[in-house]
């Protein structure tokens, strides 16, 4: 960087003006070292935040019981790629991984369509009430999950819930999310009313304007729900702690946990598992980087 | 006449047959759950036995329970990651929204870590903050410092749980590059035509229009805050001596360890009370600082 700049500023200097003074406190100077702060700063941060990736990769590929050597080894030398399979198959991580996928999936397909269902509803029908009770969802998002879990725990308890998949599924068919009706409803207004009335003149009803007209146009939106969707529940904790109690219903959430009781100071086995069960996250992240973003900054622009 | 009265019929039926999943789901999982909640929390009940009717005992038990009260203080101490989240995220969305060189990639870069959440991260933080092997204290060592116990240590646990809050400001960075890229650049070439500096403009044009999204992660991050339990659960336990005993956590171990469901759904209502008097009074306070484009 600081390179780049002597090299411009010299011929600069030279041919407008000899005084170095009168430079230092020119407009084009002061950019410059703005930019070269503002890089410094994006830098610095950039440190801050992947250094902890870093540590985690590192350590992952270090050989159980050298974690705690020093000096540190930044870049285990020669890698220990075995930790990755080890600590797969010391506990039944495939049979979590099973069933983390399937609450996942089921979860997801259950919160986009009864969202976008909900969203559309309240974005492009006008009905009595509709105000108040749209008031009544953005109030839920201030309603605490853990406050209602002692209830939810017990109504579950009586269906003969406990310990299946059902607790964490069932209510995302009943747009559990508020966040996500919200988010979807924004999305269904943007599209022209025009658009509506004249599906209605070729003969379509108000399902037909939804299926045909709403859910083509605003598929980047379902998109957005779904990503979202995906990253709540496979990261989700509480949750499957609660409604979940043997081990071969457990969560990849739950496994690491249950892992990390068992296998307390193996940190190389510890940091190789997490790596994993972060990766699917991490994908969708870039593969869906663009729908990902949208839909957050809908919620900035929008909020 | 008839024919809009039966379009008036026909458009309330279809618009609640379509909100009817939430309908359902709000009436069953939120408000009955809420309302069950309150009625629980008037009884002592272990879950396996009959509930027994105590009326108020339970809010009246919490006044004097210090684990409540260390549970609060915690909690409210944690609080303080929520101005610095808010602070930082704003500065690095001003910065990125400087027109730099790789803008897609230091938001990429600092995004990361909001999509990384619950178990994994938090083991990752533990081995982080470990005193004499973690990253952090090593790093430390070298320049000749000699770090604390972090999450053994009553004084540093919290800290060190706010620094990995701070590990996740790129979420917020996002939104609110998303509001500063929504200002219409109309608006800072009048202000240049009328001599403002850059100083002038960020104080009186960006911060201005970007106030309804501060408010936003404002209530969003108190909400968020309140409700810490992962880090807690994984990490520490609630200790070291109830350092982290945070009000879930807290209210985890009355329900689901020692199955206390009357006093863990007082708990509850009085969480859902706190977040509620909170929300009320950042939103009352917000009139006189945020900004709204159609007033």
């Amino acid at each position: 960087m600081s390179s780049q700049i002597a090299a411009d500023s010299v011929p600069g200097r030279q041919k407008r003006d000899l005084s170095s003074v009168r430079y230092f406190q020119s407009q084009r100077f002061q950019n410059r070292v703005a930019t070269i702060l503002i890089f410094l700063v994006l830098i610095a941060g950039t440190i801050f935040v992947m250094l902890p990736f870093f540590w985690m990769i590192s350590t992952s590929l270090k050989r159980p019981g050298t974690e705690f050597a020093f000096p540190i080894e930044w870049i285990p030398n020669p890698p220990y790629w075995p930790n990755y399979p080890d600590a797969w198959t010391l506990l039944p991580f495939s049979t979590w991984f099973l069933n983390t996928v399937n609450i996942t999936s089921v979860s997801i397909i259950g919160h986009v369509v009864s969202c976008a269902i909900v969203g559309f509803g309240f974005a492009r029908i006008r009905f009595v009430g509709r105000d108040v009770l749209f008031v009544l969802v953005l109030a839920t998002l201030m309603l605490p999950y853990p406050s209602i879990v002692a209830p939810l725990f017990l109504l579950f308890k009586n269906l003969g819930w406990i310990d299946t998949f059902l607790p964490l599924i069932v209510p995302t068919f009943f747009a559990s999310n508020a966040f996500y009706i919200f988010l979807l409803r924004q999305f269904f207004r943007t599209i022209p009313m025009d658009l509506d009335d004249a599906a209605r003149v070729d003969g379509c009803n108000t399902f037909g304007v939804f299926w045909h007209i709403a859910l083509p146009l605003t598929r980047p939106a379902m998109g957005v729900i779904a990503v979202f969707s995906f990253m709540l529940h496979w990261n989700d904790f509480l949750g499957p702690l609660i409604f979940l109690s043997t081990t071969e219903n457990f969560t990849l959430a739950l496994g690491l946990r249950f892992f990390q009781g068992q296998y307390q100071v193996q940190w190389s086995l510890l940091m190789a598992t997490s790596l994993v069960i972060l990766m699917p996250t991490i994908v969708v992240f870039f593969v869906a980087q663009k729908y990902y973003i949208q839909g957050i900054v809908v919620t900035g622009i929008k909020g | 006449m008839l024919g809009k009265n039966r379009m008036f019929w026909r458009r309330n039926i279809e618009g609640y047959l379509f909100i009817s999943p939430w309908i359902f789901g709000f009436v069953v999982f939120t408000a009955g759950a809420l309302l069950g909640s309150f009625s629980i929390s008037l009884t002592k009940w272990n879950v396996v036995g009959t509930p027994e009717i105590v009326g108020l005992a339970n809010y009246q038990k919490m006044v004097e329970d210090r684990f409540f009260w260390q549970s609060i203080k915690v909690t409210l101490y944690y609080l303080l990651n929520v101005p610095l989240n808010v602070v930082l995220g704003l500065l690095l969305a001003l910065l990125l929204n400087q027109k730099v060189k790789g803008l897609s990639v230091f938001r990429t870069i600092f995004f990361l870590p909001s999509v990384a959440s619950g178990v994994a991260v938090s083991l990752l933080w533990m081995w982080i903050f470990n005193p004499r092997f973690g990253i952090i204290n090593v790093l430390l060592k070298k320049i000749g410092i000699i770090g604390p116990l972090w999450l053994g240590s009553e004084a540093w646990a919290i800290p060190a749980l706010i620094i990995m809050s701070i590990w996740g400001v790129g979420g917020g960075m996002l939104i609110y590059l998303g509001a500063l890229q929504g200002i219409p650049t109309a608006f800072y070439e009048a202000a240049t035509l009328d001599g403002a500096g850059a100083w002038k403009k960020l104080l009186h044009i960006t911060v201005p229009m970007i106030t309804p999204v501060l408010l936003l992660n404002l209530v969003m991050g108190v909400i968020v805050s309140f409700q810490v339990f992962t880090q807690a659960y994984v990490m520490t336990d609630g200790g070291p001596n109830y350092a982290t005993l945070f009000y879930v956590m807290y209210l985890y171990q009355q329900a689901f360890v020692w199955f206390n469901m009357g006093y863990a759904s007082a708990l509850s209502w009085i969480l859902f009370l706190i977040i509620l008097v909170f929300t009320v009074i950042i939103l009352k306070t917000s009139s006189s600082w945020v900004y709204y484009e159609s007033d």
